[in-house]
């Protein structure tokens, strides 16, 4: 299979920069979830950065009691309403899209870089005991569900958001060797690499500045759909107990609690509920529609 | 093909012996005295230390890990501090119930998710395509917990459609136990009283769990369908004059379903990882619920014996995977 | 003056694609015939739009793929406006492809003998049992030349050789009977040994059988060989059709001849050695003659509009001014 982005690296950066992306915009726009997609991501985005600001009560994320306003049904006062001890829930809820949105940054900022650095060295030098000790690792830690094992790492630790994180961390550069090990073992027999070669290229620059580069459209994908993945392992995470400890919102955290006090004060579910189903859709819209972009062929 | 499995076979140990450690090591790196944990800051001072070389923890690392590993060989996994009884004895007792969740979750999942996906891929870009897509969607983008915490406010507590809590209602006879799934030994026994009202208890976890993997197995299932759609055997059946319908369902779906059968691998093991939370919302008294409960507890044994049997399912569900897609796929199978 | 009722009559076909730059008109205009059992070459530079036709005569066409206008008449009947049943039927028992690429117009996780037999069901009617269709099969396959047939039957296309895979699917489409074949340069893909053997392989069967062909080829030699009539074709527009030994001795449309001066190699986009300029776009066409731009003879005119085809001499005809203005003096 030779990859779409394989012509894109070798055009010459300038040339026809403009005309690919134009093309690139094209090609994304044409699925309209997608443009959708990207959309919400930056409101939600936007939303973690000012939530704290714009939160009607800033001071319910913390340990705050009120018990004179507790379990209000959403109204005006209260969009979503209040929880069991008076704290408002879209205020908790703002709060809590911050931790969410930095357990996927901070996981993929560490497992991605591992995994594909260990992918590319264990597919490029194909046959090496660097390359069986990476490979079979990997072949470890994909044999289990990683949320089982993130749950078992998590568990051991002291309960807080570093300890999540760390603990799908773990879990997850795997994923990465394996997708980048596939390309770059099958992008070592190409042209360019094999004259990178004669021409005396050391392996660190063959690597990382010929196979690389050519591996990044299916990483990039993978990037925007893990985001969903790590986030949705967050929360459950926190549903459990094994991320922010309260009073500290999360979204986990906020559907457990309120799942006790249901039926009757539904709110308290619910509505954290939806707030984890809205992040993780649009990365989900935003990781096809940039498929879709790799995917098409030149003349699509 | 026997050589095939043989090497999936040899592989799978590999695997688990490697797993053996990882699981090991993260038993050890607890933070914090686990035996002080589990017996309270009260207990003498003795008493921890009788605790401790019953457990082998006075020895150096590799100590541990031989008798670790030679138990867990054996089937001994250590007490349970939580319980205080034989782990095995737990597993035992927990197993099933968390087996028939996981099994009728991923019947469905496989079946209406191969369903969905070929719907979608036959009349691609119609409204059904559209409902389908949305409907993975929603699948794809909500976990397994908030279906099971939403499935129960809606189906349970408002509608009062379908029980929300354990395996089987008050007053119904419960069926001795012979495989321990409830279903199944209600079935066995003729109860079908108790059949019916276990079959009811199984629908709304089953259900929560299973709609993630079945909407990825969906999405798979079209997308492939629709690019082999493009292929130029598929031209190649057409230009002879096949029939439509048996190009759809012979030419075309058996080379797409080779990626589908992949993807319900990964199902099958995400269905397992929702089940640790699901069961626990569903207060379903089976292995999953018992794991996370250990977890939460620090109950290393507990811990350890929990992640290797999870393991143990994946080695067996990716074999099994494996053949089948080698059953599918000559080009793997006679390679 | 045709002597019999053509068998495949397209006329003035036109098909065009929808990509992301805009629609590229990639037939505009293909007009061809085949009487029953004529053999007729189909030449042409890569890109040409020689497989879209034949595709378009199957209706076989992709998704982005739109036909503009046109007829495509099997005897007598078009085939663009057929229902279902109908063009099931002209598949089946009517026309039949040889695709260009046999390793991916194979099914591959059939075995030969799956994909055959189902071939032969529907060819045949359903009436044939099961070990009869097995017994037409094979001789299919002997038809072929491929020796052990009971194995290759039983082989999925991943453990054949190139060529034998080739074989098959030239079985697939000879070894029932229809009454024309097209072939998309077969064999193509493969070394240029295999691809002779090949070729004289299908011009044996479709003389013994008595079978129309319409053959798409690069190779010259083999259209001199092995056909009657020969159809040269530019950027999406038949430019001269005439008896093969006329358009070998006498080509009249500068392309014709152009193209008949790079005989020992006419394959891939590596022309331009042979002729100057390279394939229009077909998202802006050149004014005109498409071959214009190229054409060492063109003039003002040639812009104007479309040349049509005119019959220069009997069964000869070419669609370029410059002939149709000096007549037969020109050699």
């Amino acid at each position: 299979m030779t990859s779409p982005s394989l012509m894109a690296h070798k055009t010459g950066p300038t040339v026809q920069r403009r005309d690919v992306l134009r093309r690139a915009w094209y090609n994304f726009s044409r699925n309209r979830l997608s443009v959708v997609g990207l959309v919400i991501v930056l409101l939600v985005v936007l939303l973690a950065v000012i939530g704290p600001y714009i939160a009607p009560y800033p001071g319910h994320a913390k340990a705050f009691v009120d018990f004179r306003n507790s379990n209000q049904r959403p109204s005006v006062r209260h969009w979503f309403g209040t929880d069991y001890i008076g704290r408002d829930i879209l205020s908790r809820i703002l709060f809590a899209l911050r931790s969410a949105l930095l357990m996927g940054v901070l996981v993929l900022a560490i497992a991605v870089p591992v995994g594909v650095v260990s992918g590319v060295v264990a597919g490029y030098l194909r046959g090496s005991l660097a390359e069986m000790v990476i490979m079979r690792v990997t072949d470890i830690f994909l044999a289990i569900p990683a949320m089982v094992l993130a749950l078992a790492i998590a568990s051991v630790l002291a309960p807080n958001l570093r300890n999540a994180m760390l603990a799908v961390t773990v879990m997850w550069w795997p994923w990465y060797t394996r997708l980048v090990y596939g390309l770059a073992s099958s992008l070592r027999n190409e042209y360019f690499v094999r004259a990178a070669e004669l021409t005396g290229a050391s392996a660190g620059h063959i690597m990382f500045r010929e196979i690389l580069p050519n591996c990044l459209a299916p990483i990039m994908t993978k990037i925007t759909l893990d985001m969903a993945w790590v986030i949705m392992i967050g929360a459950s995470l926190s549903f459990v107990g094994l991320g922010e400890q309260p009073p500290i919102p999360s979204l986990g955290n906020m559907v457990s609690d309120g799942a006790k006090y249901m039926p009757d004060q539904w709110w308290m579910t619910v509505f954290p509920a939806i707030a984890i189903m809205l992040i993780v859709l649009p990365f989900n819209l935003l990781g096809d529609g940039i498929r879709d972009l790799f995917a098409m062929g030149e003349e699509r | 093909m026997l050589s095939y499995l043989g090497k999936r076979l040899v592989g799978a140990v590999f695997v688990l012996a490697g797993l053996s450690v990882v699981i090991f090591l993260i038993a050890r790196v607890v933070p914090g005295d686990p035996v002080r944990m589990a017996l309270g800051p009260q207990a003498p001072q003795a008493v921890v230390e009788d605790l401790r070389k019953q457990l082998h923890l006075d020895k150096p690392l590799h100590v541990q890990y031989y008798y670790w590993v030679s138990g867990a060989v054996r089937g001994d996994f250590g007490i349970s501090l939580m319980t205080n009884r034989p782990v095995t004895a737990d597993l035992k007792e927990y197993l099933p119930a968390t087996l028939e969740l996981v099994l009728f979750a991923s019947i469905l999942h496989g079946l209406f998710g191969l369903i969905l996906g070929i719907v979608a891929a036959a009349y691609s870009d119609s409204w059904l395509d559209n409902f389908v897509r949305v409907f993975a969607y929603i699948g794809v983008t909500t976990p397994g917990f908030v279906f099971a915490v939403l499935f129960m406010l809606i189906f349970g507590y408002w509608w009062h459609l379908l029980p929300v809590i354990g395996r089987i209602g008050y007053g119904v006879t419960v069926p001795p136990t012979i495989t321990g799934m409830m279903t199944v030994d209600s079935l066995l026994t003729g109860n079908l009283p108790a059949f019916a009202d276990a079959l009811k208890h199984l629908i709304l976890p089953s259900v929560a769990l299973s709609m993630g993997a079945m909407s990825q197995e969906a999405r798979i299932t079209r997308s492939s369908m629709v690019e082999n759609l493009n292929k130029d055997y598929i031209y190649m059946s057409v230009a002879q004059g096949i029939p439509r319908r048996i190009i759809m369902r012979k030419y075309l779906l058996k080379p797409s379903l080779i990626p589908t059968v992949t993807v319900f691998g990964l199902g099958c093991a995400s269905t397992m990882a929702g089940a640790f939370l699901v069961e626990l919302i569903f207060n379903w008294p089976g292995f999953a619920r018992y794991g996370i409960t250990g977890m939460l507890m620090k109950d290393l044994n507990v811990i350890s014996a929990t992640v290797l049997v999870v393991a143990l399912c994946f080695v067996v569900v990716n074999i099994i995977v494996d053949l089948v897609v080698a059953y599918l796929d000559p080009r793997i199978r006679l390679q | 003056m045709a002597t019999a009722e053509p068998l495949l009559d397209v006329r003035d076909l036109r098909v065009s694609f929808r990509v992301f730059r805009g629609t590229l008109s990639v037939l505009d205009g293909v007009t061809l015939a085949v009487r029953p059992g004529e053999r007729v070459g189909l030449i042409g530079e890569t890109g040409c739009g020689k497989t879209t036709t034949l595709r378009a005569i199957m209706r076989i066409l992709p998704r982005e793929a739109r036909v503009g206008g046109g007829q495509v008449l099997f005897a007598g009947r078009d085939v663009l406006s057929m229902n279902a049943g109908d063009l099931s039927a002209f598949r089946r028992k009517g026309a039949s492809l040889v695709f260009q690429d046999p390793t991916a117009a194979l099914n591959p996780v059939f075995t030969v003998g799956q994909l055959l037999d189902e071939v032969i069901k529907y060819s045949q009617g359903r009436a044939m049992p099961a070990k009869e269709r097995r017994a037409v099969a094979a001789a299919a396959l002997r038809d072929v030349a491929l020796p052990d047939p009971a194995r290759i039957l039983n082989s999925y296309p991943f453990q054949l050789s190139g060529g034998m895979r080739q074989r098959v699917c030239i079985a697939m489409a000879i070894g029932v009977n229809r009454e024309l074949i097209l072939a998309d340069e077969p064999g193509t893909s493969l070394d240029v040994t295999i691809q002779d053997q090949i070729l004289r392989l299908i011009s044996d069967l479709v003389a013994k059988r008595n079978v129309a062909v319409v053959l798409v080829t690069h190779s010259l030699g083999v259209v001199r060989e092995t056909t009657d009539r020969v159809y040269v074709m530019y950027a999406g527009s038949i430019v001269e059709s005439a008896p093969v030994k006329e358009l070998f001795r006498a080509p009249l449309h500068p392309y014709t001849v152009a193209l008949l001066e790079c005989i020992p190699k006419l394959s891939g986009e590596r022309i331009s050695q042979g002729i100057p300029g390279s394939m229009p776009d077909y998202l802006h066409p050149p004014r005109g003659c498409r071959y214009q731009p190229r054409c060492p003879r063109a003039e003002e005119g040639c812009a104007a509009g479309r040349p049509p085809m005119r019959e220069v001499a009997p069964g000869h005809s070419v669609a370029c001014y410059r002939v149709a203005a000096q007549g037969g003096e020109d050699r």
